[in-house]
């Protein structure tokens, strides 16, 4: 029980410093360019009562000391209140909840494709390790090598823009002759896996690598194991040995994927941008470009703690995988 | 020694044939085992002894086709006389293990061959429950057995080496380390093999486990009739539990002999040196000699026979030319699988007073063997627990 | 201790393997590898000869530029030409020459990545290597710290956090401000590593004696690291230029002298891509495709180092074909130097037996 009960420790430690990191932030502006962010809360098209808690989590008014500051701005985000964007004039809240679930979709599928891939092909490679399979390893190191965005601008130009294979802007049929009405009908779902496929496939192949070279080396390592060769001393049928061999050689898979959680992550976001997909990214380069604190901030928080949820995720996965980490447990 | 081994002992089960294994193919290939040859008769104990590089667990895993990469067989034949259970009397069907593929391998494997690993820390799979490890095999050989036949068998085969069943639905890493090679050895016996092949299937364990589980093996064997290839660095063990001895060094076969013709005349230097190295329990005291230097690397063999650098009786010609595996001249007519590999037994001159034939001591017989102190082991290579 | 998500040290020494290569192969040993070579395997020396290649660009690129980046071929056009003999990849809409953009634009790159690399691997030797060598309570600290900084999106905090310095120049700042999100990786590998070595028997040696801690850790420790620290210094590379460039693409930094990274970045807000301007972008993109490459192609070599098994057991080798549980037998091979002599004179001497 200790190691969960510590685990969740951690977590709930590494969200408290995401949460304090996040008030200071925009503290730690040099001079000119928090005098920039002011003047934008002050311009910006809001309520008062939205301006003077802005003003307020800003330190705005120097009646309030630091520690009243912060101790404010805890209470307003346990309520969920995380501020009002100052571009779009609505509450930071609002803009996630409609955000979010893009992102998440879209790093959720595109991982699952690439761990269902890149672990079989890994497989494979290391177990056979013939020359040509081998061969294929820096074509995987292509695509783990080289940017999100370049890859992301590659396939927008070729399998988008030249072949017109997949949409590549947005995240539905937008157009002015778009008839679709948001939620779970056909047409709507269809135009958003559409329009999701090159976006889903530029993170899918950019981490695909990882998880080919990662279970490669994880089987050649395995194999050498004396209970691989005990599955073949046995008798057993191929396929058995290979996946004995892989049962095994799956779990630091695993325990490095949580190590490149928060890489995939901002690497979606960048390919969002790219595709001008309705999601947290897009979000965050409007309002980096407007000097939206509020609305930064509210994203890099919720950024932060879906990393730390998929690492919780890969933690439980990890447990249930392994009978010593279970015990331990 | 055994009931088992008196009567049928005269029929090969596994031969092995001037076999010789590389690891690397090409100018780069280094021999490991070079012309080696043994016969293991049904129900008989063989032990292969040798130090560490010696070649004698090469051979083993070569033999049965499990060498890893890069290890290539080279050269010679291994004849396996299969008799499958239940097939009456003298039906021996032979298999030419070299010349066999994948599927007829799997047929034989822990069927009729199985084998017991050094670590049965590292030979048990970390992820897998133990009944899972015991039916699998069960599953893959014996098809018309359904679940609960398996559950049951793997009770019977935890029963047989002394585990309670409900260590079934344990992991390997919450059983301690001699429950893990019981394990190993009840899972090896879940097929009735015909031959168990044992690399030092207990060096990983302190000395007091170690005797509990070799005489339930001696124990075991008896009743199930199975032959054994022990492979052990301790000779002293070899000597009380083995019917016949094969010493290995730099990858050859120095010396063939029966356990207590090897105890009381070992024809080879260094059979006699790896005899004074292990001390007896209740024998005598004698001085522990040991030998000299350590066992040369393969790729930098010294010539002739390689282990005139650490001989004591080296003469001119061990420095140049390979002695080959011969009966000593002295030995009694009939006793053909008395070979030795050393100029000192050619018959050109008398051997060293140790290395003599002792007109006294009569060959491999109960009597011989009786008189054979128990020796303990006295070594261990270190204890996992 | 061992939390799940703690990565296992990447090759701690195990004794006792069963089969086969147990009897010769030597079992890696770190001290013996202090001095080993990278493998001469085409994919090093590929991307070795690459990265050379790009090396002697950022030092002498900009000298053999044929134009400054800031020359333009004509100061009333705002078409963008195509490649020609004169302007070998073309202009952009400002007409500067693209080639000798690129030329000169890989320079800031390379030296921010580099930079980003060496602070980066720096911090995580001191994180990774105290935290792995004390233990204790220290390492808790740092364990939970390096966890911590893994789990931020640093693009994104760099988003936030370079917008206002947009127009800084330093190299030396934006490295560092890079290094700060990207040290925590080599931290926790370096820590496995650390604490795998730490129980070494030459180690342990060294601190009965009574070696200071220091020196052990100088003497003893690091230098077995290094390859662990060299992939983690490439890995860290390879992050520096995907990120220096993703932020000056997207506008957030924004350099004087053009950059491959503002060169997609002009190149993307006039529309490069819908008017099929390629000469304008494929050149940055691909060499900062390249220069990846170059790197991992690198790294392949340094993980063969770390862990020889990558290396050794090709299942196909001169021909042969290895299986596991299926030695293959070759009968023909003859051709054994060493025991020829050997096998011969075994033959004489059984005919002189028979």
């Amino acid at each position: 029980m200790t190691t969960i009960l510590r685990r969740l420790g951690f977590y709930a430690l590494a969200a408290f410093a995401a949460v304090t990191l996040n008030f200071f932030l925009p503290r730690m502006l040099p001079g000119d360019a928090l005098q920039n962010v002011l003047s934008n809360i002050k311009s910006a098209d809001i309520t008062p009562s939205q301006l003077a808690a802005l003003t307020a989590q800003y330190g705005l008014d120097s009646r309030q000391s630091l520690v009243s500051q912060y101790l404010g701005y805890l209470g307003h985000l346990f309520q969920g209140d995380l501020g009002t964007s100052t571009s779009k004039s609505v509450p930071v809240s609002q803009i996630l909840a409609s955000d979010l679930p893009w992102t998440i979709g879209l790093i959720g599928a595109a991982t699952v494709v690439a761990f269902l891939l890149g672990t079989a092909l890994g497989i494979v490679v290391g177990w056979k390790r013939s020359g040509v399979l081998d061969a294929l390893l820096p074509v995987a190191t292509f695509f783990q090598a080289v940017p999100y965005f370049i890859l992301a601008l590659l396939l927008l130009i070729t399998a988008g823009f030249n072949w017109h294979w997949f949409p590549y802007s947005g995240g539905y049929e937008t157009g002015r002759y778009a008839t679709l009405t948001e939620g779970w009908n056909g047409p709507f779902v269809t135009s958003v896996v559409e329009h999701g496929t090159l976006p889903a496939a530029t993170v899918a192949l950019a981490s695909v690598a990882g998880w080919i070279i990662g279970m490669r080396n994880m089987m050649i390592t395995t194999m050498d194991e004396d209970y691989v060769l005990v599955a073949a001393a046995k008798g057993l049928p191929q396929w058995k040995v290979v996946g004995i061999a892989a049962r095994n050689a799956i779990l630091p898979s695993i325990s490095n994927f949580a190590l490149s959680i928060s890489l995939v992550v901002t690497g979606s976001i960048v390919t969002e941008i790219v595709f001008s997909y309705p999601g947290v990214g897009y979000a965050i380069y409007e309002g980096v470009l407007a000097a939206d604190y509020p609305l930064m901030q509210g994203i890099l928080l919720v950024v932060t703690f879906t990393v730390l949820g998929a690492n919780l995720l890969a933690d439980l996965a990890y447990v249930i995988l392994d009978p010593r980490a279970r015990k331990e447990a | 020694m055994s009931a088992v081994s008196a009567t049928v002992k005269a029929e090969p089960v596994l031969e092995v044939r001037g076999l010789c294994v590389d690891y690397g193919v090409g100018s780069s290939a280094v021999r490991a085992v070079t012309d080696a040859s043994l016969t293991l008769h049904r129900g008989e104990v063989l032990g292969l002894a040798g130090e560490s590089g010696s070649g004698k667990s090469t051979l083993a895993y070569a033999l049965t086709r499990l060498l890893r990469a890069p290890g290539v067989i080279s050269g010679g034949d291994v004849l396996f006389h299969n008799r499958p259970q239940g097939s009456a009397g003298e039906r021996t069907e032979t298999v030419d293990l070299l010349a066999a593929d994948l599927a007829k391998l799997r047929q034989i494997r822990w069927s009729q061959l199985a084998v017991v690993f050094q670590s049965a820390m590292h030979a048990l799979n970390p992820v897998a429950r133990i009944d899972a490890q015991l039916t699998d095999v069960l599953k893959a050989h014996r098809r018309q057995m359904d679940g609960a036949a398996r559950r049951e068998r793997a009770v019977e085969l935890l029963r047989m080496v002394g585990i309670s069943p409900d260590r079934l639905r344990s992991y390997p890493h919450e059983l301690s380390g001699g429950m893990r090679q019981r394990v190993m050895i009840a899972m090896a016996l879940a097929l009735e093999p015909q031959v168990v092949i044992m690399d030092e299937p207990t060096t990983a364990l302190d000395v007091v486990t170690q005797r509990e589980i070799l005489e339930e093996l001696m124990l075991l064997r008896e009743r199930l009739g199975f032959a054994v290839v022990f492979i052990t660095h301790d000779l002293s063990l070899l000597i009380e539990l083995a019917d016949s001895i094969a010493i290995m060094y730099a990858g050859r076969i120095v010396e063939r002999a029966g356990a207590g013709q090897l105890f009381h005349t070992p024809r080879h230097p260094y059979s006699l040196g790896l005899l004074q190295s292990f001390p007896a329990l209740h024998g005598e005291r004698v001085r522990m000699e040991g030998i000299p230097g350590s066992p040369p690397t393969l790729t930098a063999l010294p010539g002739g026979c390689a282990f005139h650098p650490r001989c004591r009786y080296a003469m001119d010609r061990c420095h140049s030319e390979q002695p080959a595996l011969l009966s000593p001249h002295d030995e009694p007519i009939g006793a053909q699988d008395r070979v030795a590999a050393c100029w000192l037994q050619d018959g050109t001159q008398p051997p060293p007073e140790p290395l003599a034939l002792r007109p006294g001591a009569a060959p491999d017989t109960d009597a011989a063997l009786a008189a054979i102190p128990a020796a303990a082991p006295a070594t261990t290579e270190g204890d996992e627990q | 201790m061992a939390a799940p998500t703690v990565a296992p040290p990447p090759e701690a020494p195990r004794s006792g393997t069963g089969a086969g290569a147990g009897d010769t192969a030597a079992t890696p040993v770190p001290r013996a590898r202090r001095g080993s070579r990278i493998p001469r395997s085409p994919k090093v020396v590929v991307g070795a000869g690459m990265l050379a290649l790009f090396a002697l660009l950022a030092v002498f690129g900009p000298m053999i530029a044929p134009h400054a980046p800031d020359w333009q071929a004509s100061t009333t056009s705002s078409v963008p030409l195509p490649p020609s003999s004169s302007h070998w990849l073309g202009t952009d809409q400002q007409q500067h020459d693209i080639f000798s953009q690129v030329l000169a634009g890989g320079r800031d790159t390379l030296l921010i990545a580099f930079v980003a690399g060496i602070i980066a691997t720096c911090l995580s030797v001191l994180v990774g290597v105290t935290a792995g060598y004390l233990g204790g309570w220290v390492d808790e600290v740092l364990s939970i710290l390096s966890n911590i900084f893994l789990a931020l999106p640093g693009l994104l905090i760099l988003l936030v956090v370079m917008h206002p310095l947009k127009n800084t120049d330093n190299p030396l700042l934006i490295g560092a401000v890079i290094a700060l999100t990207a040290w925590a990786w080599g931290a926790r590998v370096l820590r496995a590593q650390t604490m795998a070595l730490r129980n070494q028997d030459y180690v342990e040696s060294a601190r009965v004696i009574g070696e200071r801690k220091a020196r052990i850790i100088l003497v003893e420790v690091l230098p077995n690291l290094l390859p662990i620290l060299a992939s983690s210094f490439i890995f860290t590379v390879i992050y520096g230029i995907g990120t220096y460039v993703s932020l000056s693409w997207l506008g957030v930094i924004n350099p004087s002298s053009p950059t491959w990274g503002t060169m997609l970045n002009s190149a993307q807000s006039s529309s490069a891509i819908i008017n099929s301007y390629w000469w304008w972008y494929a050149p940055p993109a691909l060499c900062v495709a390249l220069v990846g490459i170059a790197l991992a192609l690198l790294n392949f070599g340094i993980d063969e180092i770390i862990n020889p098994r990558l290396r050794s057991a090709r299942t196909h080798r001169k021909g042969v074909r290895y299986t596991l549980g299926l030695t293959p037998v070759l009968r023909d091979s003859t051709a054994l130097e060493g025991s020829a002599v050997n096998d011969s004179a075994v033959k004489a001497v059984k005919g002189a037996a028979a």
